[in-house]
């Protein structure tokens, strides 16, 4: 039997840079037997224990195996409301496959998330979907449409509760939609995650701005429960000379013009900014997006990082990709200004850095070098440096204690200072993961459930 | 009556129309000062427009609307009945002049229109304003009789003397800075003239609020397009203001941030018009 891992098929940089298709193309059927039986199947499932949603991963790997994909999915969506979207966006190096027994000794670790990505396609074709309970007279209000609210709203909705979900933009999905390009994540593919919410009786109503269009006292006063699902929405900036030049933008505008607004389409409404020679600053998953979809309208793309590419935030698969795609590292590398003539980005200047002692969280500090000042020469800048919490919710409802930071302060399950209130994903933690969002999402959900059981609105 | 139908549509003047929509749950909670993001249609970008009225017992949000691109031309296409793709509100925060007494109100354009709700409610507070509108010519300007009810003392102005005076509002704001004595003025209108507006109230120490009205895409603080320096701080105008003041705001940068479009506005004007530049 082949021991090394397989690798999955994907558009070949050379076409994949052209389009805005799917770059991994997923296992074929041949592949994916092959991977299911380098699992060892082990009785302890150390993968198990880095799911932030606790899929029974050995038990859904074994299905595969016996080529029993129905039942492979069965096991997939009991856990794991979003499968198709973690199967691609998951950073599964850093989790499951990080716990992986084969890792390094025996021929790497098990592609789990590619498998995962697999069955969940299955029971997408297949019309796959979990039993719920019947509808109670329970219901809860989750705010916001992303990853954590999603799952809560789908497990809330498997208990029987009614669920309304209520969205700021036209569109639901949150940062699956206005942030994970199409050549990462299919738009179809969180269309469908989120039409099985639908199906479930759940309502998604848009144009709802929670603390604008409606307060989450009144929802308070309608609803059992609140979810707050609003994730991490301000974009922070470098805060240096010439970011409010023409040509500078956040990585959240420019992949949501691009994304939700479909500017990379031909006959696309929405304008975007098509550079020649892009600047993308910082090196997440974000940045990596950005610096590809950039890469995809046409660009040649430099990407600027402060540290080293030991500590780029993104996933290894996304690392890899970008470099394929001819995106250039500028590492050990920090703007000091951004260089404009008539209002419009002609270049940055930027200053080498090297990497002193560990701070606090636990990289090595980047240091200027001194002297070591160069320019690069550019047309646009997109500043993916993270982002913080938005205040909308907080301004509106001061009863809701937040941290210093600005997130919503909560429990291990959710509980804010507000009873019946409930928070989850990069609400509460800061900008994460779409997983972890997913977690936090269940979480809550159950947490609620077990209330609305105690005040007797569901069995 | 369908969420976001067109209840209304009155042309007031050369390119200048004013909407009314069916949006009950933005017309619930909706202040003056705030402002709406729309879309035409499914393929529609998302535009914000600052509301000049609305009514809550009929559901009801107004908008004007100059047609200056693509989508103000696209929506000058409906018709009552019409129903449009999004509208979602009330977005950023409602203006806020309880604090001031002898209030001078000052609109350039459609900019009028936002102030129009601040004359109206001063009026009706017993404290009415001074107002001066200013247009190009007579027939952009709007609201002439409604001001005139409210104002204390109400100045039109035109660049061509077509109608009322002739010249810049800034003419007749200098004059009644000289002579009258007001606690705070507010100018609506395009970036030259508020800036114009302030450059002059400063020269009075006349505090000065002004409405921005930049590019945005979302209009939650998500994308931060819509951002400008106020007193060396980037600030976000869809939930910092949209009002700020006057004096603080770096109007050459926002005046150069708001062209950054341009050439991909005019693209997608040519083919509107059937390929003619």
């Amino acid at each position: 039997m082949n021991l090394l891992r397989h690798t999955v098929p994907a558009q070949l940089p050379e076409e994949r840079i052209k389009n805005f298709d799917e770059v991994s193309l997923g296992f074929t059927p041949e592949l994916a037997l092959a991977e299911s039986e380098r699992c060892l199947n082990c009785k302890n499932a150390p993968c198990m224990t880095g799911c932030p949603v606790g899929v029974h991963i050995p038990e859904f790997i074994s299905h595969v195996r016996t080529g029993d994909l129905d039942g492979a999915a069965e096991v997939l969506l009991r856990d794991n409301n979003l499968p198709a979207v973690c199967g691609r966006v998951c950073p599964q190096g850093n989790q499951c496959e990080k716990l992986c027994v084969r890792r390094e000794k025996l021929g790497g670790s098990v592609a789990i998330g590619a498998l995962e990505r697999y069955v969940a396609d299955h029971a997408k074709a297949k019309g796959i979907t979990v039993s719920k309970k019947e509808k109670t007279e329970a219901k809860v209000a989750v705010v916001g449409t992303g990853p954590a609210s999603l799952s809560c709203a789908a497990d809330l909705a498997k208990a029987g509760v009614g669920v309304v979900m209520f969205e700021a933009l036209h569109k639901p999905g949150g940062v699956l939609v206005y942030g994970i390009p199409e050549f990462r994540l299919p738009k179809s593919v969180v269309a469908e995650e989120i039409a099985k919410l639908t199906d479930m009786g759940v309502e998604i109503r848009t144009n709802i701005v929670v603390g604008k269009t409606v307060f989450l006292d009144e929802l308070l006063a309608e609803y059992d429960a609140v979810f707050v699902g609003t994730g991490a929405g301000l974009p922070s900036f470098l805060h240096i000379k010439g970011e409010n030049l023409s040509g500078v933008a956040s990585a959240n505008e420019f992949l949501t013009r691009v994304n939700l607004m479909k500017a990379y389409k031909k006959d696309a409404v929405t304008p975007v900014q098509r550079g020649r020679n892009v600047v993308v600053v910082g090196a997440g998953n974000v940045a990596m997006d950005a610096a590809r979809t950039a890469r995809r309208l046409g660009a040649e793309v430099t990407l600027v990082y402060r540290r080293s590419r030991a500590e780029m935030p993104a996933r290894a698969e996304e690392i890899e990709h970008a470099e394929e795609e001819g995106i250039r590292f500028e590492l050990l590398t920090n703007p000091v200004e951004i260089l404009g003539e008539n209002g419009s980005v002609t270049g940055m200047r930027c200053i080498r850095m090297e990497l002193g002692a560990p701070d606090a969280s636990g990289r090595r500090r980047p240091i200027p070098v001194e002297g070591s000042e160069f320019a690069i020469s550019c047309d646009e800048v997109i500043v993916a440096l993270g982002t913080t919490p938005n205040p909308i919710i907080k301004r509106s409802f001061p009863a809701l204690e937040t941290t210093p930071k600005g997130t919503i302060a909560a429990d291990e399950e959710g509980r804010t200072s507000v009873a019946r209130l409930y928070t989850g994903g990069d609400a509460m933690t800061g900008a994460a993961t779409v997983i972890l969002a997913m977690g936090a999402g269940k979480r809550s959900a159950h947490a609620m459930i077990e209330e609305l059981k105690k005040a007797g609105k569901i069995r | 009556m369908e969420r976001f139908q067109l209840v209304s549509k009155r042309r007031l003047a050369e390119r200048v129309n004013e909407y009314v929509v069916y949006a009950p749950e933005v017309a619930r909670h909706c202040l003056a000062g705030q402002f709406v993001i729309l879309r035409v249609d499914e393929e529609g970008e998302r535009v914000p427009f600052t509301v000049c009225d609305y009514s809550r017992e009929e559901g009801t949000v107004c908008i004007l609307v100059q047609e200056v691109g693509y989508t103000t031309a696209l929506l000058a296409r409906l018709e009552v009945g019409d129903r449009l793709a999004d509208f979602v509100g009330p977005l950023g925060n409602p203006t806020d002049l309880s604090s001031y007494r002898r209030i001078l109100l000052v609109g350039g354009g459609i900019g009028s229109a936002v102030i129009y709700p601040q004359a109206k409610q001063l009026f009706g507070e017993g404290r009415p304003a001074d107002v001066i509108i200013g247009a190009r010519t007579r027939d952009l300007l709007i609201y002439q009789d409604d001001f005139a009810r409210y104002a204390k003392g109400f100045y039109p102005v035109t660049d061509d003397g077509s109608n009322g005076r002739k010249g810049f509002v800034t003419d007749v704001a200098r004059e009644l800075l000289q002579k009258e004595s007001y606690d705070a003025a507010f100018a609506v209108g395009p970036l030259p003239m508020m800036r114009a507006v302030c450059e002059l109230t400063k020269q009075f120490s006349l505090p000065t609020v002004v409405s921005m009205n930049p590019v945005m895409v979302d209009g939650t603080g998500m994308c931060g397009c819509c951002r400008l320096t106020v007193d060396g701080e980037v600030r976000y105008a869809c939930i910092d203001g949209p009002e700020f003041d006057g004096h603080k705001v770096d109007f050459e940068e926002a005046m150069q941030r708001l062209r950054t479009y341009k050439a991909q506005e005019e693209e997608h004007m040519c083919r509107l018009r059937g390929g003619v530049r």
